[in-house]
Parts: structure tokens; sequence; C-alpha cells
């Protein structure tokens, strides 16, 4: 349960990383393993014998003929709850603290203790099973906290996300300037690792070598193609399902655009590198231009066709909440389809389609997988979409699968930068939530 | 183009003592949704300059048979007609007739005020425009005012024209909508319920308006409420089950019914 | 006096000829993205499904002793370079196991090399003239064919794109879908339960709520590098594990279980849980006894399409080291592992050209598997669905 260092399988060539992570891992591991099943069929023995006991005197007291709040399955849960869960309880904070401070005791301890304290608590549970107990009460009370801890698991997801970025990035910004970071254009995270190594000029402190404006630019780039691609052809598709095709149409397209949406971004990624990409180089040079194989087109063009269903399906539900009665007031008046969907369905539908579309965009800056694999790996402040460029993520991704030491800056620019994802997807995804509220405080909708 | 029709016994329709121009003929119209028929062979005319009150229980095809006045049942894909609605010694019905140009014609009201989530003045000056009856500017402004005015709606908004036409109250917004339908100037308003939703003070308002509007326009109202077919019709409808049971001048019709049925459902004894 | 019917008609024309632009326009949106499915999965199914092929060569193999210290000298010469190297690395250990075949020659169909593959397929292969005059007389002989390939299924990742095969990525993915499961469907109904049937109205809830729905919209690189920070790092799960690997899709996972399972929930009728109430039933023995049965198709949808989710995710896999080169199938949590998707993504970096076709046949696997889920997920949602 100590506490690994990443370092020690990142630092192998890939070929080896498989060998190197049974040497380095497996001791450990296993160490982790018994100490977890050890636990867990400790526990599974006191509940089940708990069970029984609590049951049985449960039954005889009930047999002896006198009157009990609750039914004996009620004592027999009951029993279970007071030797397991104080076992629990306690695994989990030997658990954290063990995480938090490195073999502050050994782990075969923590079981003991844990264990013993269970035994005890299936001793005390068993001994106040008596008629007046309410078991039913207390089992329903205990079924409450149980669902509120389980509820409380996405908030510590979301917190958990938040600390190990911010903590970490904070650790970065200790070594880098800030400032350098969000305005400075040169990334350079290689020569930075020459630097610390003594081989550089020895730039004392900051190196300037973090400037991530070139990657902000790379992603503002891609994620402008994508959703130049995504938005009309989504939005029209909405509009063409929810206001001209015939429910037949209807009935095939939605799943076809469902299928495109499940597709993993893997596998757009492969398209885009393999198809994709080389298709545009050839277009480009067909009429005298250059570009390169790794241009930010191909990936931008794949993420739009990616976000297309996303789009095309939140506004076709947006649109199909428009109430029919906006439609037939002005069609009433004798205006043609079009002039009521241009004037006064997709108005009422805005809300709806800007905050599909911020999702869209909160989609596109947070892709990797296509990115990596279609993308450069080079950061490159340009405007011509046909240049190689490099994104956020894909920084993220090659500076945590690099030979770098974990507690070196090139690769803890990879939190700093997920820190900025982090609170622009939060910030888009906010925005967005906020509109979708009003639209449907204006109809009254409830599918949304 | 004053026509009197032989009705020897058939209730469907009458000849009024006064003779008027003829809006439109109905004749023999059916109407399918899917395989439910839900209109069985209407003949009726629609006088000019009058107002037509269509009554009757809920599900006896009053809206629909109104809706084909325009032809807004065309957005409902089940539904299918037959027979003729005549205009201009035209069958709206057949491809032949552009549904858009119909309904620029024949406005309608719907029962639950529907102003599109514009400015009051948008509401009023959209259609118009689209049409292309005004340019923008002087004339357009005109147009509003006029059509406002004729909603009897002018005073009460003309402070506020850049408001949402959603913030009115809801009878205020029933004129609007009317206000709306004047201002591509059409022929016949056909009025679905437009009252249904709204306070009897409102009401009121609407049905005095609807007086004042039958100096320009044919208009065709459906109701759920007899005392208001009464107060506001010249000539009166009694539908049950997709037919037309009784149509006559809307005095006659409620003190001396031709038909048990029509007396049955005006005496309250079903609806 | 209005217009007539005629001149409106007339007027009408040219807004009739936008409205019908606006029509086919929109339509070709429509088509538009259908056809670049089409393409998408033509492109993959042309470049894939010749993967499913292998090219076997007959050939004398001598069993000698010289063969079982150098393999090489196993095959003649002039076919030594067109056996795949990996079978003949073999031999030793077959000899060892089956001592009987000492001494003997037999013929034998066995695994050509990577570049006779690609020449049997008709492509450009790197292959000497000489090679290609001796494959081309064992193939009008009728001793070079294109085989099913069914290493492809059954073995591990290789260097020899001739031995690389899908089996030991598959694994991973199963052991990393248990984990996923194990942690995101209990934690992710229970979380809906509490919201649906037991949370008051309150601040808490609230921002469990907000909280949910901000964790479905996070970039699920982010979950890499908390499962890197916190699983790995802080808890010390080994890197490149299912353990570790399945946890963090698992919290990525959790919202859409929590969401589905809600709507799942949320469309049992009140009516059931009123006469539940009615007798006496607590309310977790309500939840119990009667809500969870009736939404558990729904919740079931839910949770496969999570997985499907899961199945394709590659982006946090990365980061917590699940691209390691694995050759055998993995049998516990705590190895190493990798997944389909990432075993995809190393291939796609492969520089030999013959990775393409493995990727692409990669590919394909995958997208069935995904579809057969999703497939699955639609007729449990159509068999099991409720009309109340």
């Amino acid at each position: 349960m100590g506490r690994l260092n990443i370092a020690a399988s990142a630092d192998d060539r890939p070929d080896d990383r498989q060998r190197s992570a049974i040497d380095k891992t497996e001791p450990a591991a296993m160490q982790t393993d018994q100490i977890l099943m050890t636990f867990f069929a400790g526990v599974l023995f006191l509940g089940v014998l708990g069970f029984f006991l609590g049951r049985s005197k449960a039954a005889r007291v009930r047999a002896s003929g006198t009157p009990m709040h609750s039914q004996p399955d009620q004592y027999a849960w009951f029993t279970v709850l007071s030797a397991a869960g104080p076992a629990m309880v306690v695994a989990m904070l030997a658990a954290i603290v063990l995480g938090l401070f490195e073999d502050v005791f050994p782990g075969w301890l923590a079981v003991v203790g844990a264990l013993g304290l269970g035994a005890f608590g299936l001793f005390v549970g068993l001994s106040r099973v008596r008629p007046e107990l309410r078991a039913r009460d207390s089992l329903e009370g205990a079924v409450k906290w149980v669902l509120v801890g389980a509820a409380s698991i996405s908030i510590l997801t979301t917190f958990g996300i938040l600390f190990a970025i911010v903590f970490e990035a904070i650790r970065f910004f200790q070594m880098e300037s800030f400032w350098y970071f969000i305005t400075g254009t040169t990334w350079a995270p290689g020569d930075s690792f020459l630097e610390g190594a003594g081989r550089g000029d020895g730039l004392p402190e900051a190196s300037n070598n973090f400037g991530a404006v070139p990657l902000f630019a790379g992603t503002f780039m891609i994620t402008v193609i994508a959703m130049l691609v995504a938005v009309p052809i989504g939005v029209s598709a909405a509009i063409y399902m929810a206001e001209f095709a015939p429910s037949k149409v209807r009935d095939v397209a939605k799943p076809v655009l469902e299928v495109l949406a499940g597709i993993p971004t893997v596998v757009y990624g492969f398209f885009a590198a393999i198809t994709v990409a080389p298709l545009i180089v050839s277009l480009a040079n067909s009429v005298g231009l250059d570009a390169s194989f790794n241009n930010a087109l191909a990936p931008g063009i794949v993420m739009g066709i990616m976000i297309i269903p996303f789009i095309s399906s939140l506004s076709d539900d947006v649109i199909n909440s428009v109430p029919n009665a906006m439609r037939e007031g002005s069609l009433a008046l004798g205006t043609t389809r079009a002039e009521t969907i241009r004037s006064v369905v997709l108005p009422a539908a805005l809300p709806g389609i800007i905050s599909a579309t911020l999702l869209g965009v909160s989609r596109a800056l947070g892709e990797t997988m296509i990115v990596v694999m279609a993308a450069g790996m080079r950061p490159n402040l340009t405007g011509n979409p046909l240049e190689d460029m490099t994104t956020v993520t894909v920084s993220i991704v090659s500076s945590l699968t690099g030979d770098n030491e974990f507690e070196s800056a090139a690769t803890l620019s990879a939190f700093a930068l997920g820190l900025v994802l982090f609170v622009i997807t939060l910030a888009l995804n906010t925005v967005s939530v906020l509109m979708i509220r009003r639209f449907r405080e204006k109809y009254a909708v409830s599918n949304l | 183009m004053t026509t009197k029709l032989a009705s020897p016994g058939a209730p469907v329709t009458f000849s009024p003592e006064t003779t008027h121009d003829l809006e439109m003929t109905v004749r023999d119209l059916k109407l399918w949704y899917g395989e439910k028929q839900a209109l069985h062979g209407i003949d009726l005319d629609i006088y000019q300059n009058n107002i037509t009150a269509l009554i009757g229980p809920s599900g006896c095809g009053k809206s629909t048979f109104l809706r084909c006045l325009n032809r807004m049942n065309d957005l409902i894909p089940s539904a299918r007609a037959e027979g003729e609605v005549m205009m201009e010694g035209k069958n709206v019905l057949s491809k032949q007739v552009d549904e858009v140009a119909l309904r620029k014609k024949v406005g309608m009201v719907f029962q639950k005020p529907n102003p599109f989530p514009k400015s009051i003045y948008e509401n009023v000056a959209y259609a118009p425009r689209m049409h292309d009856i005004v340019s923008k500017g002087k004339e357009q402004d005109e147009l509003v005012e006029r059509s406002l005015r004729a909603a009897g709606l002018w005073d009460e908004v003309k402070d506020q024209l850049g408001q949402p036409g959603t913030s009115l109250s809801g009878g205020q917004q029933q004129r609007l909508c009317i206000a709306r339908a004047i201002a591509v100037q059409p022929s016949v308003i056909l009025m679905d319920e437009p009252t249904s939703a709204l306070d009897p003070i409102s009401t009121a308002t609407i049905e005095e308006l609807m007086h004042e509007l039958k100096r320009d326009f044919t208009i065709v109202v459906v109701t759920h409420n007899m005392q208001q077919a009464a107060r506001v019709a010249d000539y009166t409808a009694f539908f049950h089950l997709g037919e037309v049971i009784e149509y006559n001048d809307t005095a006659m019709m409620f003190s001396t019914p031709d038909q048990k049925k029509t007396e049955d459902y005006i005496t309250g004894r079903y609806g | 006096m209005a217009q007539s019917l005629d001149d409106i008609s007339r007027q009408l024309k040219k807004r009739h000829r936008k409205s019908a632009r606006m029509k086919w326009l929109s339509m070709a949106a429509l088509i538009l993205a259908g056809t670049f499915l089409l393409v998408f999965l033509g492109d993959m199914l042309v470049k894939g499904l010749p993967a499913f092929q292998q090219g076997y060569i007959e050939v004398e193999v001598d069993y000698s002793e010289r063969a079982a210290e150098l393999p090489l000298a196993a095959v003649e010469a002039d076919y030594r370079d067109l056996v795949s190297r990996g079978y003949l690395r073999l031999i030793p250990g077959r000899m060892a196991d089956d001592e009987s075949l000492l001494g003997t020659t037999q013929t034998e169909w066995v695994l050509a090399d990577d570049a006779v593959d690609q020449y049997l397929k008709g492509r450009k292969a790197r292959l000497k003239d000489k090679q290609i005059e001796v494959l081309d007389r064992l193939a009008e002989e009728g001793r070079a064919e294109l085989r099913f390939n069914t290493g492809f299924f059954t073995n591990g990742d290789s260097k020899l794109p001739e031995m690389a095969g899908l089996a030991s990525a598959a694994m991973g993915s199963v052991l990393v879908l248990i984990v996923t499961l194990a942690f995101a469907f209990p934690v992710g109904v229970m979380t809906a339960v509490y919201l649906e049937e037991f949370a008051p109205d309150n601040r808490f809830t609230r921002f469990l709520e907000v909280n949910i729905n901000n964790l479905a919209a996070i970039p699920s690189i982010l979950f890499g590098l908390l499962g890197l920070a916190i699983f790995i790092n802080f808890f010390g799960a080994p890197r490149s594990s299912a353990l570790a690997g399945g946890l963090t899709l698992g919290m990525m996972t959790l919202p859409i279980i929590i969401i589905t399972s809600r709507a799942a929930l949320r469309a049992v009728p009140d009516s059931i849980r009123q006469a539940a109430f009615g007798v006496g039933a607590t309310r977790w023995q309500t939840v119990r006894d009667h809500v969870l049965p009736l939404s558990m198709p729904g919740i079931f949808t839910g949770s496969i399409i999570g997985l499907a989710q899961a199945l394709g995710e590659t982006a946090p896999l990365i980061i917590i080291g699940m691209i390691a080169y694995i050759p055998d199938a993995p049998t516990s949590f705590t190895q190493a592992a990798t997944v389909l998707p990432a075993q995809i993504f190393t291939w796609a970096g492969m520089p030999e050209s013959s990775y393409v076709e493995r990727t692409a046949a990669g590919i394909l696997v995958l997208l069935t598997v995904l579809i057969s889920l999703n497939v699955t997920a639609v007729y449990l949602r159509k068999k099991f669905e409720h009309r109340w």
C-alpha cells in the first residue's frame, strides 16, 4: 500500500514497459491483493455470522411469545450492520491514512484492527437484539446513510479531480511562472529538462519554456474548424428532422446519427490520420498549396463529424419542444414553412441551440484521441490550418507518457494544462446549463 | 353574388331572410384522421360580414371543420379531406390552391393566446413584412397602430410596444393575436374558442370587438359556450358527431330549434 | 378590398422557392452526415477486412537436432525468409514438447512472413525479386494461400505483424469493464435511488445534481489525471492495471448510470409507491420490493450504454499507462493490461504498413462489440418497457 513512483515505469522504453510494470509493481500489488482479500473475507464472515446469530436470537425471543417491534430478518440485518459498519469505516480511514503517510503502520495491522472492531460490534449488536429495539427504524436510517455515502462519491470524484489537478498545478507554478504560462509563446518542455539536468544555459528558476499560448492557439484553431463543420450540419439536420422529415425518415435518421455518436474517438483518430489527412494533403498539393500530414484541418473536420450527432440531437429536442402553437400561429398568418422556421421557431429555440453548441465546444476542447493521433506534436503559433500544430490535450498526453520524472516541470505541466481545461469546460457547461434552464422555464418543457 | 340555396327539408343549409353575399360555401366535406372519419359530409354557407358560430359538444368536429377552412389540417400528416370548400370560385382544398395564399386570406385566432416570443410591435409587423404589404418604417408603424387600434389594444400598449408579447395579460394577448391576424388584411377570420382561456371581463371585451370587426371581416367562431353564440353570432350551426344537425339564424336556432338534438343540447340535456 | 387568392399566389412564388431551398439544404445536411458514416464504415471495411485473412505457405519442416538449436535450419534456405520468424522461434519449444518429432521431416502449412502476406493480398511488399519468384511458384503449385486468420483472435500483441492479435487486449477490456461495472453500477444506482426516493429538496441535493451534470461534461482526459494522481500515486494501485483503469472509467461512467437510473426510477408512477406505503411498508422496503424491480430494465439499459462508452474510451487509460506492450493476456486485476481501443491506438502508431489493416480490423471488431451492446440495450428497453 505504499506510494509508487510513477517515474519507475515511465522511465522505460515502451517495449519493456510491461516487464518493468510487473517487476516493480507486483510485490506491492500482491501484498495489497492479499490484504484486501483477507479483509473482505473477514467482513463477509462476520456479516454472515451476524445475520444468522441475530436472526436466531430474534426468532427465539419471538417464539417465546414476547411481541417484538420488528421482523426477525430486520434484527438479523441490524446485527450485520453493527459488525460490518465499523469494520468498513475503520478500513477506509486506514486506507486514506496509509495513502497520505506512507507506511506509518503495516497494512495487516489495519486489517486486524478493523476486523477486531467488527467482532466487537457484532457482540454489541447482538446483545442489543431485544423486543423493544426498533431494528426497522435503525435499518431505515442506516440505508439512508449508505445511500448518502454513495451519492457523495460523485462529489468526491469532482473534488478529487479538482484537488489532484490543482495540487500538482501549484507545484508546477512554484517552478515556473504563471504569467509566462498563460502569455508566453514558447513551449519547449524538452529544453527545460536539459536545463534541469545542468546541460542548458543554466537559467535561474523559471525557464520560460512553458508558454502555453501556441497550445491554446492550436486547440482554438482545431475547435473552430470542428464547430464550423458540426454546427451548420448539425443544426440543419436537426431542422430537417424536426420540421420537414416524414416520421419514417426520422425513425431511420436518428439511430444512424446515434451510431455516429457511439464511435470511439480512437477510431475517429485513426480515420483522421490514415484517410482524411492524406486526402487533404493531396487536395492541397493539387491546388499548389503545401500541407503537413499533421495538418490541423484533418483532426478538425473529423472532430466536427464526431460532434454533429451531439449538436443535432440536442437541437432536435429543443426545436421539438418549441410549442406547436407558435408554428400554427405563424403559418395561420400565411407565412411559408421556411419563414416560420427562420422567424419564429429558430429564435425561440436559440438558447437551446447555443447551449448545445457550447457543450459541443467543450467536447472539442477536451477531445484527446483524435488530436493525439492526427494533429502534430510541434507547438506552432500560426493561422494556417494546413500546417501542423499541437493542442493542450496532446501536450498533456505527451508529457505524461514521455521519459520525464514525475517531479519535473515537464511532467507537472500536464496538470497546469489540465487545470486550464477543467476551468474552461466547467464554465462552458455552466453557461450552457443556465441557458437551457432559461429555455425550459420559458416553454415549460420537461424532457431536456 | 347573391345566391339563394334551395334546401327542401334538409336541415344542413339554409337561406337567410335578408340576402347576404356568400364568402365561402362548403359542400359534402369529409375528413379522416387515418382510419377514423371525423367529418361526415358537411354542407354549410358562410356569409360575408357576418359572424357564424359553430357549437356542439366536444369532439363533434367543429374545430376540425374550422381548420379545414384555411387548411391547417394539412399540418397533420394523417388528416385527409374530401369535398368542396369554395371561395372565389375555387375549391380551396385542391392542390391547385396555394395553402399559404389561402391562409393569408383566411386568418385564424387560436384557443390559447399564442403570441410569438417577440416584442408586441414585432408580433404585429412580422407577417405583413413577410407578405410585403408594407415597407419598413413609417408605413409599418402605421399598420401596427391601425391593427392594434382595430383590436382595441392600442391604448393599453402604445407605450410598451418593445415589451415582449408574452408579458401581456391573457385577454390582451388574445387581442394581440387578433391584431396580428388583422394586420395581414384577410377576408375571413377563423376563431377557435377564442375566449375559453380567458376571464369573463376579457371575454366581454373580445365579444364587443367581434361586433366591431364584422364590418370589415367575415368571422367564423367555434365556441363551447352557447350564451356566447347567442350573444355574438348572426348564424349558428350545431355540430354533432361530425355532422351539421342544424344551421339557422341564431335567434331562430335558440328560440325554435327544428331538431330534437339541437333542443336537447341547448337546453343542456347533454354536452 | 383584400387581394384575391390568385394575386397572392403569384406573389408567393419567390417565397415558396426560398422555402423549398431551405428544405433541400437541410435535407442535404442530414444526408451528408449519413454519408460520413457510410464513407467511414466503407473505409474501415476496405482497410480492415483483409486482416481477417492471413497468408500461409506449405513447406517442408526438418525437425533435425540442428533445428532445435538454430530454428532457421528447419526450413530450406529458399523459404526461410518467407516463413514467419515467430513460427520458427516456436520450433525448439514444440520439439521439446513432442520428442517424436525429432529427426522427422514434415510437410506443413506454415504462417507466412508479413511481407509474403502482403504480397499475397496483392500489395506492394518489401520482397526481393528472387523471393517473389519463389513465392509465385509456390502460389502456382497451390502451396501459398490466404486462410482465415484465427491468430488475430487468439494471439496477444506482437512485434511481428503476422503474429499480432487482439486476445490480450480483449481480456484486458473484460477485466477493466468488470471493475468499472462493480464500482459504477452499485454506486450509480444507489445515488439515483437516493436522489429520486430519499433526498429532501435542500442545498445538498441541489449541489449534488449540479455536480453530477458537471461530472458528465468533464473531458475524459481529466479523469485520467484523477486516476494517475489518486488511484496510482495516492492509493498505490499498480500502474497500467485493470484495477486502476476500471476505477478511472468507473468514475467516468458514474454520471451516465446515475442519470439513466434516475429516469428509470422517475418512470415508475407514484401510485405504486403509495400502494406500498399504504400497506405499511417503509420507504426502503417500498424501493427494494416495488420501485427498483420495476425500474431495473431501464437501469440495465442505461448501464449497458455506459459500459459501451467505457469500452471505447482511450484517453484516460493512456494517462494511467494502459498502452503497455502486452503479449500475454492478463489474468488478474493488478497485472499490467491493455484494452481494445488502446491496442488500436498502439497499432495505429506502428510504422509497418501491415499494422494498418490490423488496426482497421481491430476497429471493426470493436465496433461490432459496441453495436451489439447498443442493440442489446435497445432490445431490453423495447422488451421490458412499461407504458403506465
